[in-house]
């Protein structure tokens, strides 16, 4: 093929073929073991540790540690899984470096943390890899639990729930299990199939029946499932995506960064995904960097990632910045976008620039167009079709404690339910936390 | 610029860096190689009688690692010299006349028999080798024969081997000691009363660095079984410091030129030996981890550290701490120190509290927002709290002024020097009364 990061327009094969398996590997690769031991060794064993209070899950983080140093990664790995039974993604995916990483006694005294998510995954991958999962299923206590959406948040909750004894039918929309994991996080942090996998080994555990294509209001409703379960789970993520309310919007090659990022993670081969010469992405978040850098990787010339705000307010992590910077993204802050031009297609995005003024963000009235054959949307997500009978609390489902809804029989946890960072470490916590207050409840009549 | 040339026993080097007898100086090639690096002198690995021995065919150290598998402690089981005698002796006379300013000490082991001596000391002498070494040290395989550790530990044969040497040889004589006895000035006396001109230490302690879990048997592992080999290395050196410095300051031994020996891996190290009264010190472990080239680390960090002290000669070095190497019983008890947290320097690791609420005396307050305080009601100043902090100088123990009030006592610091002799809860001071 001859396309090149100059053809003109949205094509496919920008780069050569072998390009693309560099481009999209390992972002961390894994730890030899010496190199673990290395690492391992640099951690001080803290007194109540900092960084375990960082963690949304609550790893042992120097228990887990010390094992690895005395060459015991498979006993890490359960003292990881003990807490987060997704200790494998979230050793991919967590913001170290604004959790354990930024909280570790090293990184105050030399700026150079613990390498604590390389260290977790290998050890999560080192008992992974032999194949053994470390939970067995406690005696059947008859009582059923019903688990919409196989993200983190239900996938933990259904394992928890499971080990517990309970039988869980596991329902998701989608044609895989694993949400987030497997439709909506960047390729190179996760590559080789490992959301699957991980899938596949958590699910050893045995109890949970996985119902795929079946979501609230497609064949599910809520009232059915309070009928037929004992208690029902909902993780049912943010659906939905924030308009731009931008004039023109609606032009053709506007889309929204999720579907971008899922279309990739699904494709088989990504030399044949088609992407745009110049691409604009607008947002400041995780998504946006995901969708920036990806597109980068993806052979586009000109990858520009537009916020409203400082960068100080991005709510992608510093480290995400560098990366996307590092990749070739250039980041434009206090630009908030006005008009998307093009007959028909998008053409150009023409943005604003903003200033903080003391009643918030005031537009400046200085104005510039930047070309775009694509523009991907990642201002933030929404709750879609939350079940009737639910309160919310801002646009997300209202809970108290460990995830209970105001329906008696209706827990809720992950992205969907109101509180916490929108972290896959989060959504795990809160899917365990709420299986556990669901058996201490089914349990204690 | 510092002097670092050395005149041990008699024996002149330019540098007090020799290597230990052992096997980096088994052949003419390593120590053609040591003198070319810079080393001021070597001790030639142990020459024995005819037939020569034979090492076994498997692995013959162990090893025990700390981080980044740096190298603490290693342990052998290699016997003296596997060459014939004469090609020691050949090799060794060739060396030393191409390199008449190096130190050659030719470390020996024979039966504990006149004969054997008298047999080999003249063909050394034969090789203008400047002294001997007797090694009644190794701990593993000799000393089944009756030979190293085994004459070692006991000092009556000590004395009679050294001075059946005295009598038959014109040079120096340093006896090489084994620490795997239980009290190091015993031998050292027996090896002065035998005559000798110096004494060396310390040879390997008996060690089994680690056990294959798997094999259930010790390493170094030969076809399934192990043996107790010699341990040294960077592990050692607390115990061979302490073994030099009892010999320095013993009555009985004082002034007796040593070579101290025992995990010497930088200049500090051989500063440390110098200053309980070392003359020169022996290096192996550190040469056999990173070769000879840290010969230069260690006499460019010697010099400079001279220099800055200004120390113009080894002689000025040597001994130097002996005077303030005492008894339990001297040490000052009216000397009050409370431990200090530098906050600013603290990463709240938490350590400290660990250390001292688990293991200690419950002298250190964990308050809100991770901040460490010492609580002086409570700490008695065992400077745990300052070993286990990893951070250098951030927590130190500072001394109450003679009257302040030690708030743990709630006695006055007194100004007077006052120990244990002289102690109230002392029996034998009340009895002396």
């Amino acid at each position: 093929m001859a396309n090149s990061q100059m053809t003109p327009g949205i094509v496919a094969g920008r780069l050569p073929a072998t390009a693309y398996s560099d481009n999209f590997d390992d972002l961390h690769p894994p730890y030899d073991g010496h190199e673990a031991h290395v690492a391992a060794d640099r951690c001080y064993f803290c007194y109540d540790a900092p960084c375990v209070t960082a963690c949304p899950t609550s790893i042992d983080i120097p228990l887990f540690i010390r094992q690895i140093a005395t060459d015991m990664p498979e006993a890490a790995a359960k003292t990881i899984f003990e807490q987060n039974i997704l200790g494998g993604m979230c050793a991919r995916v967590c913001p170290t470096e604004t959790l354990c990483e930024e909280a570790c006694v090293r990184e105050a005294a030399e700026g150079k943390p613990v390498e604590i998510g390389r260290l977790q995954r290998h050890a999560t991958d080192t008992l992974m890899a032999r194949g053994i999962h470390p939970f067995e299923r406690g005696a059947p206590t008859g009582k059923r639990v019903a688990v919409v959406g196989a993200g983190p948040a239900g996938l933990s909750c259904a394992h928890r729930l499971a080990m517990k004894g309970h039988d869980v039918v596991l329902f998701d929309a989608r044609p895989k299990a694993g949400g987030l994991n497997e439709f909506g996080i960047a390729s190179y942090k996760t590559p080789g199939g490992f959301a699957q996998a991980e899938v596949d080994w958590l699910l050893k555990i045995g109890g949970i029946t996985v119902e795929l294509g079946a979501a609230l209001g497609q064949g599910l409703s809520l009232d059915e499932l309070t009928g037929q379960y004992d208690a029902v789970f909902l993780g049912i993520g943010l659906a939905g995506v924030n308009a731009l309310r931008a004039e023109g919007e609606e032009k053709e090659n506007v889309r929204d960064a999720v579907d971008f990022i899922s279309e990739l993670r699904q494709a088989s081969d990504l030399s044949t995904l088609p992407i745009g010469r110049n691409v604009v992405v607008i947002g400041g978040g995780m998504t946006a960097v995901d969708a920036a850098v990806q597109a980068k990787l993806l052979g586009a010339e000109n990858v520009t990632m537009a916020y409203r705000r400082g960068r100080d307010r991005m709510s992608a992590s510093e480290f995400e910045q560098d990366l996307a910077a590092q990749k070739g993204v250039r980041i434009i802050h206090h630009a908030q976008p006005v008009a998307v031009h093009g007959n028909g297609a998008v053409r150009e995005v023409e943005f604003e620039y903003t200033t903080d003024g003391p009643n918030g963000l005031e537009p400046t009235g200085e104005t510039f167009r930047i070309p775009a054959d694509q523009v991907f949307k990642a201002i933030g997500q929404r709750l879609e079709g939350a079940p009737e009978g639910i309160t919310l609390e801002g646009s997300k489902i209202a809970v108290t404690g460990a995830g209970r809804t105001i329906l008696a029989k209706v827990w809720a946890g992950g992205d969907c339910a109101a509180g916490g960072d929108d972290l896959t470490v989060t959504a795990v916590a809160e899917g365990r936390d709420a299986a556990e207050d669901i058996h201490t409840v089914l349990m204690g009549g | 610029m510092a002097d670092l040339s050395t005149d041990f026993a008699g024996i002149k080097s330019p540098n007090p860096f020799w290597l230990a007898s052992a096997p980096p100086t088994d052949k003419e090639y390593n120590v053609r190689r040591a003198f070319d690096a810079g080393w001021g002198g070597v001790v030639w690995k142990t020459l024995g009688l005819d037939p020569h021995v034979v090492n076994v065919n498997g692995p013959r150290y162990g090893a025990i690692w700390g981080a980044d598998r740096r190298l603490l402690g290693l342990n052998n089981i290699e016997l003296i010299t596997d060459r014939p005698l004469e090609t020691n002796l050949r090799e060794i006379k060739q060396v030393k006349r191409d390199y008449p300013d190096r130190a050659m000490i030719v470390s020996l082991m024979v039966p504990c028999e006149e004969w054997a001596w008298k047999q080999i000391l003249p063909l050394v002498e034969e090789t203008g080798a400047d002294g001997i070494e007797l090694n009644f040290g190794c701990p593993h395989g000799m000393s089944e024969r009756g030979m190293g550790s085994a004459v070692g530990q006991v000092p009556e044969y000590i004395e009679m081997v050294t001075r059946w040497c005295k009598q038959n040889t014109r040079m120096p004589v340093i006896v090489k000691l084994t620490p795997n006895i239980t009290d190091i000035r015993k031998p050292a006396r027996a090896a002065r009363a035998g005559g000798a001109d110096a004494v060396s230490l310390i040879n390997t302690i008996n060690s089994i660095t680690s056990v294959n879990l798997d094999a259930m048997a010790p390493e170094p592992m030969i076809d399934g079984k192990g043996t107790h080999g010699g341990y040294c290395g960077p592990a050692v050196k607390p115990i061979a410091l302490n073994m030099v410095a009892e010999i320095a300051r013993d009555l009985e031994t004082q002034g007796m030129p040593i070579s101290g020996i025992g995990g010497v891996t930088t200049w500090r190290d051989a500063a440390e030996f110098l200053a309980l009264g070392a003359g020169s010190v022996q290096v192996c472990t550190a040469a056999m981890t990173y070769g000879f080239k840290i010969v230069e680390e260690m006499a460019s960090g010697l010099s400079e550290w001279m220099d800055q002290q200004g120390y113009r000669s080894i002689d000025e070095v040597s001994g130097r701490a002996v005077p303030n190497v005492t008894d339990w019983q001297y040490l000052n008890l009216n000397y009050v120190t409370k431990a200090r947290i530098d906050q600013d320097l603290c990463i709240k690791c938490g350590r400290c509290y660990a250390a001292c609420e688990d293991t200690s005396h419950q002298a250190i307050a964990m308050n809100p927002g991770r901040t460490f305080e010492v609580i002086d009601e409570e700490c008695v100043a065992c400077n745990l709290c300052v070993n286990v902090c990893p951070v250098e100088d951030c927590i130190t123990m500072e001394r109450l002024e003679a009257g302040a009030k030690d708030e743990r006592t709630g006695r006055i610091v007194s100004p007077e020097y006052a120990n244990w002799t002289a102690h109230p809860n002392n029996p034998a001071a009340k009895a002396a009364e």
